[in-house]
């Protein structure tokens, strides 16, 4: 396996995605583009080894598509793509489109009356994209209270980025940290579920938990 | 009527019909649309000066089921979110309109930053992006119909001004204005108001063309019988060369590619000083013909 820039992205994410997918979503893997469904957005794009794993285990596509990782015939690439990857909303890997894009699939759902909710989740690094800022400006302003957005901050950012969730509730979002509790929970369960995706699981960093941001206009607890 | 307001009239004639059109702005035109009244209210969604988050909004929305149009002014249409146009439309295969606003220096007075002269060079680098150069509100009106739902990426590049008269124009198709033996004009949109008087009493055969990307080769090919080749276009010119080459491969041809310069226009004033400046008037581009053919 070689390594990738992305590794410790996966490695960072996996917890949080794995309560996502395990607790919170509702999504049908037989029929992943069903109008029924929450919508999860990798935004940074970076490291969707984890993100791959968690689909293969959760029936998206056979977990031996994960042993194809990057080769010339697989559907998983080092970023992920919407039009390969069963699950995969949005191509991303270009930091600061998939908060957008999940902006606009708040918005589009409000517009269909629809109750499904869009989860989107950014690293730090990439909170250095001022589109990053823009959305997160907008998602406050429309109260979009069916929009997750789920920052990752294991200081990978190279700009100080300070107090992150003060950030993020001077833009308009109020932060949560509700999740973290969540995935404490769930990290031991995660780990043995997992163990089919061990070449994704050998070297777990210590990862801080990151803070949530919710764009709700209120917050539940 | 102009361009830009012939484009609120027809799309908000279009989304009064289907519920699928949702336009997204950032800013610039949104006074001028019905904002209150109107059934489809909810779907005019201005998001404030923010470009790049516009057109990934409006791929989001594209996800959902709808077709979003965007809009603002050329640069900050294309130039600014050009990689969102890229990799969230082209690359994901959503279908978006993306309407500019200033074409070229028809923002005379406000400078370079303002001008949009390079778009379609830029957006012809996409795969698949189509792009429609309309020469009159009404010519605009007939292509966004035609096209607003083909389920492709298409940019419409609007002028302030517009050519006197309006031909009946398709989608992907060169119009034949004229038959002649000594040279092939094509006029793009909005310089077919300077290339007919430029053209009169001359043996030429005169292509209109309205859509830039996909070009029609073929009408090309087939009306075309001289190995001189001029094209007339209202941005850098010489970005339907390869178009032309492509078209003609079979034979030996030599291209005048007259447009506006690759150069930095740093004077204000009028369009039509700018115009006359660069030599985008029926005399200076009568001239450059004449030469060509000399």
């Amino acid at each position: 396996m070689l390594r990738q820039h992305g590794d410790e992205s996966a490695h960072s994410t996996l917890d949080v995605l794995w309560v996502l997918y395990d607790r919170i979503l509702r999504y049908d893997p037989k029929n992943p583009r069903s109008e029924d469904r929450d919508r999860f957005v990798l935004s940074k794009g970076h490291g969707p080894e984890a993100l791959y794993a968690i689909l293969a285990a959760k029936g998206f596509f056979p977990i031996a598509s994960l042993k194809t990782f990057m080769a010339w015939e697989s559907i998983l690439g080092s970023h992920p793509d919407r039009n390969q990857v069963p699950g995969i909303e949005a191509s991303t890997g270009s930091l600061g489109h998939g908060l957008s894009m999940a902006v606009g699939m708040a918005l589009a759902l409000r517009l269909k009356k629809s109750e499904r909710r869009v989860f989107a989740l950014i690293g730090d690094g990439e909170c250095n994209e001022g589109s990053i800022w823009e959305a997160i400006l907008l998602a406050g302003s429309r109260q979009l209270s069916n929009l997750t957005c789920i920052a990752m901050n294991n200081h990978s950012s190279s700009l100080e980025l300070g107090d992150l969730a003060a950030k993020f509730a001077a833009f308009g979002g109020l932060p949560r940290r509700s999740m973290a509790a969540h995935m404490h929970k769930s990290m031991r369960h995660s780990r043995e579920e997992m163990t089919h995706a061990r070449w994704l699981l050998s070297q777990r960093s210590n990862s801080e938990l990151s803070i949530s941001l919710s764009a709700e206009g209120k917050m539940k607890t | 009527m102009n361009m830009r307001q012939q484009m609120v009239k027809t799309l908000e004639e279009l989304m009064a019909c289907d519920e699928r059109l949702v336009v997204v702005l950032a800013v610039i035109s949104y006074s001028l649309f019905n904002q209150t009244t109107s059934a489809f209210a909810k779907r005019i969604l201005n998001l404030g000066i923010m470009e790049q988050t516009m057109v990934s909004v409006a791929a989001g929305i594209a996800m959902e089921g709808f077709i979003p149009v965007v809009h603002s002014i050329t640069p900050f249409l294309v130039e600014r979110p050009f990689e969102q146009i890229k990799d969230d439309f082209c690359y994901q295969q959503l279908s978006g309109k993306f309407i500019s606003t200033g074409a070229s220096y028809d923002y005379s007075t406000e400078g370079m930053t303002h001008h949009g002269s390079g778009d379609v060079q830029i957006l012809r680098s996409l795969p698949g992006m189509q792009i429609v150069v309309p020469g009159t509100p009404g010519e605009f009106d007939a292509l966004l119909r035609e096209s607003y739902a083909n389920g492709a990426n298409t940019y419409f590049r609007l002028n302030v001004q517009s050519n006197p008269r309006e031909y009946p124009v398709r989608f992907g198709k060169l119009a034949v204005l004229k038959r002649g033996k000594q040279a092939t004009v094509i006029a793009v949109g909005p310089m077919l108001a300077a290339v007919l008087p430029a053209v009169e009493n001359m043996d030429v055969t005169l292509l209109y063309c309205t859509t830039v990307a996909p070009f029609d080769g073929e009408t090309l090919r087939e009306t075309s019988q001289s190995s001189n080749i001029v094209l007339v276009e209202p941005y850098y010119g010489g970005a339907l060369t390869p178009d032309i080459w492509a078209a003609l491969q079979q034979s030996p041809i030599r291209i005048e590619a007259i447009g506006v310069p690759h150069q930095l226009l740093t004077h204000y004033g009028t369009p039509r000083q700018h115009d006359e400046a660069i030599g985008l008037t029926p005399q200076g581009i009568r001239c450059r013909i004449e030469a060509f053919l000399a």
